[in-house]
């Protein structure tokens, strides 16, 4: 019977009067760590989405709508703008600029949008094919990995896209039929739930829907032959086509620091009626607005786990006095004072470890229901069975709120006077 | 196997109470008598190492306990002394074996399941063994003490008003099985009571006395 046993014998004698102690314990670590868990994965998944994009340019609107939109995809078009308009940037001698990779969106399968873009987009997140090859004709597609692995398309695979960015049956383009040309591998960022074709082809199906005619991929229209022209996937071609539209472009400077770049998403703005705006200060504009309810909520935490701490103090305390003769008994069995002293704190830690249990596992099993959630919504993958390394943080401060909690009631025990204790009758 | 030598002792503000030189051999049974308030549990938390000697010397089986330091003497109170007190305190979260094989542990030894279990059928009360010691009767507890106070074959055994709750027939009964016990483990046993129907059955006594 080590003082281990003793100490957890203690605790689970009168568990009614520690689960009020244990449960806030575990509800102040369960939201700490729930809020490390959303943090670091929002966090993650923003930072790697950047990819070293410095500007956006798109139609007038929300500049954070387009960059959630451009780069994230997790919100709809401010519009389009007309390659005409657009026609400076994608031009391949700009002074500044080092990539300009146009955007087309307006079409998805199964709630994955289907981008029109150029292959300088894979690059951009450093994507690899797995199977098959990048698209090069009309029609033809490469879809991301987790594309891939939610509708089980493969490599010579067709489908029919919807409008829209949410599947809808009613929105279906029956007469465009993709066809899967390649499958890249898992990259962990927004590339894995695309599916990238030519800007060409979001034309072509937008083309059909306006001019209300069913026809088939590849026909004839408006003097335009597809059959024996594909588009490549310059930015060149783009040009070709001033009266297209597309949704925007993603720009990489050719140097950051550089004066002029500094200006040029301001002489966007002020001059074009197209709009600029740099993924950076827009999602730390959105990191600020999240933020005040994060803050919150770990203040609230950490208020909570506080609490819980001093609840433990206080069932320890009084479940010493209630046990004084007890423990002068321990100590007339043999125990010396560092022994008692290590029975109290050891239920104060063991009290904290249930507790930073249970918290751990409520705030993966939250995290996980909340990724279920991001993922039908967004598309987004999070995942609740990830362990960081701040929750070894967690787990410390945990302990050493519970050994601070048992620290005054373990030096009250130590100190009985036994023969006093003992000659109370 | 126990013996004192000028034994004194004053508690803040009181007067010094200076006991008779007690002497007790292993096998032996020595009665401590006294009226209430002239000192006999301090006696006896003395000679049990409970309360630090102020003066004079208590020596255990070749030990003289006043010269050990405080956590020497937590180890050796353990090991060398058992002890019986009037009310009989328990760790109410373990069961009735439990208490007994903590006493071991406590006391630094293997814990040994099996003599503890042995012990508690020598006492009658083997049956209890895996019961929660709270839904023990007084008369049961008391045995289980006594079963603690033993399971490490102490030198010296002492008990503390261990009869003074108990009708003539089961006072006598608890002090044969004491004795008997205390022979069996070669322990000497030291009675310390004001029940005075003890007086005539324990022909070895001393008897304290307000000065």
């Amino acid at each position: 019977m080590s003082i281990l046993q003793l100490a957890w014998r203690n605790i689970i004698k009168n568990p009614l009067n520690l689960l009020m102690s244990i449960i806030l314990f575990g509800l102040g670590v369960g939201l700490i760590s729930f809020l490390l868990l959303f943090n670091s994965q929002l966090k993650e998944k923003f930072d790697k989405n950047l990819a070293e994009i410095d500007l956006v340019v798109g139609a007038k609107g929300s500049p954070l709508q387009m960059i959630l939109c451009s780069m994230y995809h997790i919100d709809n078009p401010t519009g389009n703008i007309p390659i005409k308009k657009a026609a400076p940037l994608l031009k391949d001698l700009h002074p500044l600029i080092k990539k300009a990779i146009p955007l087309s969106l307006g079409d998805n399968f199964k709630s994955f949008r289907i981008v029109g873009t150029n292959h300088d987009l894979v690059d951009l997140y450093n994507g690899k094919l797995n199977d098959g090859a990048l698209w090069t004709k009309d029609f033809e597609v490469t879809i991301g990995r987790s594309v891939a692995d939610d509708t089980g398309l493969k490599v010579g695979d067709k489908f029919v896209s919807s409008h829209g960015f949410n599947e809808d049956d009613d929105m279906s383009h029956d007469h465009s039929s993709f066809m899967v040309a390649g499958i890249l591998e898992g990259t962990g960022s927004v590339l894995d739930q695309l599916i990238l074709t030519n800007t060409a082809t979001i034309w072509l199906v937008h083309e059909h829907e306006e001019a209300g005619v069913e026809e088939e991929a590849g026909q004839t229209h408006e003097g335009h032959d597809h059959s024996d022209h594909s588009h490549d996937n310059s930015n060149a071609d783009l040009l070709n086509h001033p009266e297209q539209e597309i949704t925007s472009v993603l720009i990489q400077y050719k140097s950051r620091t550089n004066f002029q770049a500094l200006n040029f998403g301001r002489n966007i703005n002020e001059n074009s009626d197209m709009q600029a705006a740099s993924p950076a200060i827009e999602i730390n504009r959105l990191y600020n607005m999240i933020g005040v309810g994060t803050d919150a909520l770990r203040s609230l935490a950490i208020l909570i786990a506080i609490v819980s701490a001093l609840s433990i103090f206080i069932s320890l305390f009084k479940s010493m006095r209630e046990r004084k003769y007890e423990l002068a008994l321990i100590r007339v069995l043999g125990a010396g004072q560092v022994k008692v002293f290590a029975l109290i704190i050891l239920e104060g830690l063991i009290l904290a470890l249930i507790g930073f249990v249970i918290g751990t596992i409520l705030s993966h099993i939250g995290m996980e229901l909340v990724a279920k959630h991001l993922k039908a919504d967004f598309r987004y993958s999070f995942t609740g069975w990830k362990w960081l390394a701040e929750e070894w943080i967690v787990f410390g401060v945990a302990l050493v709120l519970g050994f601070v909690a048992a620290l005054i009631p373990a030096i009250q025990a130590a100190k009985t006077d036994i023969n006093k204790t003992l000659s109370e009758k | 196997m126990i013996s004192t030598n000028n034994l004194t002792y004053k508690y803040q503000g009181g007067v010094d109470i200076l006991f008779p030189n007690i002497i007790c051999e292993e096998k032996d049974i020595l009665l401590i008598l006294g009226t209430s308030g002239v000192g006999k549990t301090t006696l006896l938390h003395l000679l049990g190492g409970i309360l630090t000697i102020q003066k004079g010397s208590v020596n255990i089986a070749g030990t003289e306990i006043n010269k050990l330091s405080d956590a020497g003497l937590d180890t050796f109170r353990g090991q060398n002394i058992g002890i019986i007190f009037q009310q009989n305190h328990f760790v109410d979260a373990l069961t009735v074996l439990e208490n007994v094989v903590l006493a071991q542990s406590l006391a630094g030894k293997k814990a040994d399941k099996k003599a503890a279990k042995q012990l508690l059928d020598r006492l009658n009360i083997g049956h209890k063994s895996d019961k929660n010691i709270k839904d023990l009767s007084q008369g049961e507890k008391q045995r289980v003490a006594i079963a603690r106070a033993l399971i490490n074959q102490p030198k010296l055994i002492l008990a503390d008003e261990p009869t003074s709750a108990l009708d003539d027939i089961n006072c006598q009964e608890v002090l044969n099985l004491l004795h008997e016990q205390a022979k069996a483990a070669g322990s000497a046993l030291v009675v310390v009571t004001h029940d005075t129907r003890l007086k005539d059955k324990i022909a070895n006594r001393v008897i304290l006395q307000t000065l």
